[in-house]
């Protein structure tokens, strides 16, 4: 037992990470009673973003980012962390957009305009690889899209608004998640081959502890960060109250669409950052189907703690991370393989919503009928 | 307006059926050596062979070499007028190196495509998975280089050109306390790999028997992303060897990994770690595997004349690129199965995919003796395993293949 302290170093790295996620989960739930299923995916998505911004910004910027050593470059690794923020937030917003808002709204355009363009790529790569001249393969491409957009003007126009139930926009979230990995392993995408972040061949540039240490360090800023937003800027008022009582909000002059959009990009973002942490320091490989397990783990961490309440979901990565370490580390002493890491992790949530139905932090609220 | 409606919708449908058609269109197997406009008598119809192999997925490197040492030898083969002045056809599934893609590409091959012999996989899970349609089918089926005995015991129609792993595993017992006189082990191994498994076993009985102690055995799932919990306690153990008999994908971060938590005891492994993108996953050329060791199954020694050959015609077919050893036993399962065919001669009614043909094709494989191969000579025994030599490699650098040892036998 005289490793604990390292054992529960690596714990609390690995919690950070899980509540990084985690909160993007919890958030959403907040504002829209949704669990996004897409966000491990978003988290997936990220890794690729850092590996593609890494490239890039070697390619563009050598003296600024010595592409092998990515990490001895400081700047290089902010910058490289920052780009894929900035991806995985945009790529929550157009989630939002194109899946969740048209089941909310009447909304069309984006939704034709990002699920059309997926279709009509699709389309244009299903048609070059079936030996179709360019430009015919781009008319299918585009003919592709513009049916999908007319099948959504058509359909959208006709709904009432707020006519899609929970369940609708959880299985739409089941759906975008399995979109995200089944279009991530497309050749021409992210193809299903591992990838793994470059690095420089003196591994050991970062001693093991400094590199837990600065991915639990960098989680606690963005965690920090995500607090400062939530609790003392405007817009996280507007979170709040919308999470608080959504037509409520509406009703005091607050664009709930925008709050919400606003949450998915924020909770995205900081799935990517969790992306980038994890592959670019750690150097393990990652593939399109990564963010199926952090995911589920991420969400479990989130109702642990109380989904919907941000300490919460931080908590709750946190002794999400700390069982499973510790289950690898000293289970066989005693008879349970590593392998039960999962199992172990899954049965906790099971024994603490016995006693706490809500969560560790989540207030239990019987629904008045 | 109804009837606007109504229409825009028919459109789409018929959009969207136009891009199905495209998909399908698109998902056309890939197939070489037809014989040019050859598909009309059946005299010079193509003998057509399945393969089924991981050419995508986490062990895509498996799948991609195997697949171009087929090809090369089914090339070959073709050029030189074929089997009987038969063309010879590759149909090759994908598994995505997964177990039931695998069974399920194996079952196409088999009713769909018609194959008389399957060939493939790398990864023994998948071949267990795919094993027993083709025995129950009466459809030969060769591995290349599964090597978990578990394979061939499926039934008489199942062969492999490589060793098997109570071999690997004891030529890694011998070369640790022999070569590098380890006295203690530590064991690090996917529990969801069959051949992981299997060779971990079999490397832990003859390590024992060679007087060995192994001090502690943690387990691994494939897709783990951290190993360093365990390592940390391998570290407390302080093996004189890690001995981590899974796929090179896992075992570059686990090297990694023990290797920044100041483990410097060599990695030791098996044939799993055959891959040009082993060094990649490791960090590099002297990153974490410099100087670490697994067996395999061959080094592609240019000095023999047959060897040579391959190699050449290897290169010259793949610009410049040198073959692995995966590429090699892919080579030589096809090899094999060719000589097979020719050596069952011409079928009764000239129908190679009738029920006798291919009994007489299982005995022609199964009689299969000192085969001149491009990974050695190759001879099945009564368990249908071939009885090879294996070599013990050691990575320096950029290259995975200095020869530090053979093991005959």
């Amino acid at each position: 037992m005289h490793d604990l302290p390292q054992q529960i170093l690596i714990g609390l790295q690995l919690g950070s990470i899980y509540a990084l996620i985690a909160l993007g989960y919890t958030m959403v739930y907040g504002v829209l009673k949704l669990i996004n299923f897409a966000h491990g995916d978003v988290y997936m998505v990220g890794a690729y973003a850092g590996i593609g911004a890494a490239w890039l910004l070697g390619t563009w910027l050598p003296s600024v980012v010595h592409l092998p050593p990515l990490i001895p470059s400081p700047l290089g690794a902010v910058l490289v962390l920052l780009a894929s923020m900035v991806i995985c937030g945009l790529l929550g917003l157009i989630i939002e957009q194109a899946a969740y808002r048209p089941l909310r709204t009447r909304a069309w355009i984006a939704p034709a305009l990002f699920l059309g363009a997926a279709v009509g790529y699709v389309a244009y790569g299903i048609a070059t690889n079936a030996n179709r001249t360019p430009v015919s393969a781009i008319i299918i491409g585009i003919v592709a899209w513009a049916g999908l957009a007319a099948l959504l003007y058509t359909t959208q126009r006709r709904r009432s608004p707020g006519s899609g139930s929970r369940l609708t926009a959880l299985i739409t979230a089941i759906g975008v998640s399995l979109f995200l990995e089944n279009f991530g392993v497309l050749p021409q995408i992210f193809s299903s081959d591992p990838r793994f972040f470059p690095n420089d061949p003196p591994i050991a540039r970062l001693a093991p502890n400094v590199e837990t240490g600065l991915i639990f360090t960098v989680s606690l800023v963005l965690m920090i960060a995500l607090t400062y937003i939530v609790t003392r800027t405007r817009i996280g008022k507007a979170i709040r109250a919308v999470s608080f009582d959504s037509d409520a909000a509406a009703l005091m002059g607050i664009n709930t669409d925008r709050v919400i959009a606003f949450t998915f990009a924020l909770g995205a973002a900081l799935a990517g950052a969790a992306g980038v942490l994890v592959f670019g320091l750690q150097h393990t490989k990652f593939d399109p189907y990564v963010g199926i397990l952090y995911g589920l783990k991420a969400f479990v961490a989130a109702v642990l703690g109380g989904i919907g309440n941000i300490p919460g979901a931080v908590l709750g990565g946190l002794i999400m991370g700390l069982a499973e370490t510790l289950v690898v580390a000293y289970g066989p002493n005693i008879g349970i393989d590593s392998t039960y890491r999962d199992a172990v992790a899954f049965f906790l949530l099971i024994l603490i919503l016995l006693f706490r139905p809500a969560g560790l932090l989540g207030k239990f609220a019987p629904e008045k009928v | 307006m109804r009837f606007n409606r109504a229409s825009t919708r028919q459109l789409c449908g018929l959009f969207s059926a136009a891009a199905f058609a495209l998909t399908f269109s698109g998902c056309a197997n890939k197939t070489v050596g037809t014989s040019p406009g050859g598909d009309g008598s059946s005299a010079s119809s193509p003998i057509v062979i399945g393969e089924f192999a991981s050419m995508t997925g986490a062990q895509a490197t498996f799948g991609s070499s195997t697949d171009k040492g087929v090809q090369l030898a089914a090339a070959e083969i073709n050029k030189a007028g074929g089997i009987d002045g038969h063309q010879v056809a590759i149909h090759l599934e994908n598994d995505e190196g997964q177990p039931d893609a695998a069974a399920t590409g194996v079952k196409k091959l088999i009713t769909e495509d018609k194959a008389i012999a399957i060939l493939g996989e790398v990864a023994s899970k998948n071949s267990i998975a795919a094993a027993p349609f083709c025995n129950s089918n009466r459809v030969p089926m060769i591995s290349p280089s599964s090597t978990n005995p578990k394979v061939t015991q499926t039934g008489p129609y199942i062969f492999r050109v490589c060793f098997i792993d109570p071999f690997q595993g004891t030529v890694a017992a011998k070369f640790v306390t022999g070569t590098l006189k380890a006295k203690t082990a530590a064991i690090l191994y996917d529990k969801t790999s069959d051949y992981s498994n299997g060779l971990q076993d079999f490397f832990q009985k003859a390590f024992v028997a060679q007087g060995g102690k192994v001090l502690l055995v943690r387990t691994y799932q494939a897709g783990d992303p951290d190993f360093r919990s365990s390592l940390t306690t391998i570290k407390a153990a302080n093996p004189d060897i890690l001995y981590v008999p899974g796929y090179y994908n896992e075992v570059g971060t686990i090297a990694r990994q023990a290797r920044q938590l100041g483990i410097t005891a060599p990695l030791v492994g098996g044939d799993g770690w055959e891959s040009p993108k082993l060094i990649e996953g490791a960090g590099g050329p002297g990153g974490a595997l410099e100087g670490c060791y697994f067996t395999d199954h061959s080094a592609l020694d240019e000095r023999d004349p047959v060897v040579k050959k391959f190699v050449e015609s290897y290169k010259a077919a793949n610009g410049g690129q040198s073959p692995d050893a995966l590429t090699g036993q892919g080579y030589d399962a096809a090899g094999v199965l060719f000589a097979a065919i020719k050596a069952a001669g011409k079928p009764d009614g000239g129908d190679y995919n009738s029920d006798a043909f291919r009994a007489k094709l299982r005995d022609a494989i199964a009689a299969t003796a000192g085969y001149k191969g491009a990974t050695g000579d190759i001879t099945l025994d009564a368990d249908r395993n071939a009885k090879k030599a294996a070599v013990v490699l050691q990575i320096k650098g950029s290259n995975y293949k200095n020869v530090i040892a053979t093991f005959q036998p």
